[in-house]
């Protein structure tokens, strides 16, 4: 019994790890920065940074675990963002249902690498992700003449920069993030496609032989992934007031960053959407935190890469760490 | 034994499949009976597994027909297959490392709460724990612990797990892929006596093996192949080792 219970306590700390950190972290900035780091007006201003990246790294997560990866999601995010501000120049649409736009392009995006991915064969999604990172990001310059379009629709600023005042003001993209958190990270948990997307990153071959239709699976991975980065086009575009042809651009990397600091193994098959959180928000107050304690740009990049170093080799040591308890 | 009396489960007629200059399969046509344990013998490569893979539905074949219960029928996955009542469960056990031997059994055929189908329907964790602890229990494995990973297990607990995934939905036909090659001999006793408790419950078994010891002591018709051919259909109670090895390498034709 004793033995079931450190193994549990293992378990967690094996999941939920960078939630730990991540706490860990607050409060090392919370002791060098106090009069700011906590404060209000400092916590809104980190959640409206945050919620792009929360965002792309969800979708990032889904690819990742079913051992893909999706490269795509900056250029995705940035041509959602223009075709939207473009159909609410041409005003055949309402103003109220223009913010649909964008999560529609990037799922039409998402579902054309996942198509790519199960008919072309190519060998690795890598390949078919880098592609559509060059075209859509082609699509987008196409589209815009390379020049930003600015004034978006009251509804799409809403999700940029409205608020909800949930008896403290919350920025409505930090609510957004976290509902797209809730919704995905209880698919993955709870349902049969959660199941099998870990079962497809674990073991392609292991779920084929199991009767998981492998193409269903990467076509609604890609898919979602496409739609979270249109989403992330929203409300960065909200958030600026604006559609700019260069947004996102190394977006993808932050993602995945986001994604192995969280946990989960480049490998497939293991990571969950709370640690990707506490690995994307991380990023995101490591950046804040160092910048209030005026540590330059170039040393935050530094230290990205030295957590990311951190994070992977702690994934090599839980491996270890599991083989040894297998042969307890 | 009224073992002519019974019905055919399937038949496979005039099967072939190629792997680009290779024939694997061919022509090979074969039936199986409801409570009937077929061997499956042949050398490497002979075709054992490609047969097999085309109806388990892993592997289309180029040509020839499937009939399951006397309708024809074509596979485009092992879902499919199954939905007949035809498993399979592999050599290298097929299993997923990184989940749980719950999920592991359930994979592919995960039981859902209520009427909500597809995809997104939700899993209930609750009834497959206890189906797959009674279908553990069932193979005499009732200690392995359902939320461990697969990849914590021993080789022959991987196997028993293996075996419970294809148990559990209640198949016609069960395909066992080299089931005892990895295992000891106390282990190996153990999968011999499921296999005739299968046959009892009026399950077909197609059972590949390259330990003939095995074959002999549990198969009541044996077929080799032979470079992707059938070459002969022996009665499990009146042959022996060496005339199946004789088959296996060819040795028959070239003394008569």
């Amino acid at each position: 019994m004793q033995r079931l219970d450190r193994q549990r306590l293992r378990q967690v700390a094996d999941r939920y790890g960078s939630v730990i950190i991540l706490l860990m972290v607050v409060l090392a900035f919370a002791v060098l920065e106090p009069r700011y780091f906590l404060s209000a007006a400092n916590f809104n201003n980190v959640g409206r940074q945050a919620s792009v990246l929360l965002i792309l790294a969800l979708g990032q997560l889904l690819a990742v675990a079913t051992a893909g990866v999706d490269l795509s999601v900056g250029s995705v995010m940035s041509l959602s963002m223009i075709v939207m501000a473009l159909v609410m120049e041409g005003g055949a649409l309402d103003p109220s249902i223009v913010p649909a736009v964008a999560p529609l392009v990037g799922l039409l995006c998402g579902l054309v690498n996942g198509l790519g991915i199960i008919y072309l064969r190519l060998p690795h999604p890598f390949i078919m992700t880098l592609a559509m990172l060059y075209i859509a990001r082609g699509a987008t310059n196409l589209l815009s003449g390379g020049v930003p379009i600015s004034g978006m629709p009251e509804a799409v600023r809403w999700f940029g920069s409205g608020e909800l005042n949930l008896g403290m003001r919350i920025p409505v993209p930090l609510v957004v993030a976290f509902a797209a958190y809730l919704v995905i990270g209880g698919v993955l948990r709870f349902t049969r496609f959660g199941l099998q997307v870990y079962a497809v990153g674990g073991s392609e071959t292991g779920a084929l032989y199991a009767g998981v239709s492998i193409s269903k699976v990467k076509l609604g991975v890609y898919g979602l992934c496409g739609m979270l980065a249109g989403l992330a086009g929203l409300i960065l575009a909200g958030r600026t007031n604006s559609a700019y042809p260069n947004a996102g651009i190394g977006a993808e990397l932050d993602a995945i960053a986001a994604v192995i600091i969280g946990g989960a193994s480049f490998f497939g098959g293991r990571g969950n959407a709370p640690a990707t959180f506490a690995g994307a928000l991380m990023i995101t107050i490591f950046r804040n935190g160092l910048n209030l304690a005026d540590v330059t740009v170039f040393w935050q990049q530094v230290l990205i890469g030295v957590i990311v170093i951190g994070a992977v080799g702690l994934d090599v040591l839980r491996g270890r760490w599991l083989r040894k308890v297998a042969f307890d | 034994m009224e073992e002519t009396a019974r019905r055919f489960f399937v038949h496979l007629q005039g099967i072939w499949k190629r792997f680009g200059p290779i024939v694997a399969v061919r022509d090979a046509s074969l039936s199986i009976r409801r409570g009937e344990v077929l061997g499956l013998v042949g050398d490497n490569g002979a075709g054992k597994s490609s047969l097999m893979k085309i109806l388990s539905g892993v592997l289309r074949p180029d040509s020839g027909k499937i009939i399951v219960e006397d309708r024809f029928v074509q596979f485009t996955s092992a879902g499919d297959a199954r939905r007949c009542g035809i498993d399979m469960i592999y050599q290298d056990y097929g299993l997923v490392g990184s989940l749980s031997v719950l999920e592991n059994i359930f994979l592919g055929r995960e039981l859902i709460y209520g009427a909500l189908g597809g995809m997104i329907g939700v899993l209930d964790r609750s009834a497959m724990k206890r189906r797959s602890l009674k279908a553990l229990s069932e193979v005499g494995f009732s200690s392995i612990e359902v939320t461990r990973t697969a990849e914590q297990l021993s080789g022959g607990e991987r196997q028993a797990v293996s075996i419970c995934r294809a148990l559990v939905l209640g198949p016609d036909l069960i395909i066992m892929d080299e089931p005892t090659a990895a295992l000891s001999v106390k282990e190996v006793g153990r999968v011999l006596q499921l296999v005739r408790q299968l046959r009892s419950a009026d399950v077909a078994v197609v059972f590949i093996s390259h330990r003939l010891d095995d074959v002999l002591a549990v198969c009541d018709r044996i077929v080799v192949l032979r470079r992707g051919r059938i070459v002969a259909t022996l009665n499990g109670s009146e042959t022996n080792g060496s005339e199946v090895v004789a088959h296996m390498f060819g040795d028959v034709e070239a003394r008569a």
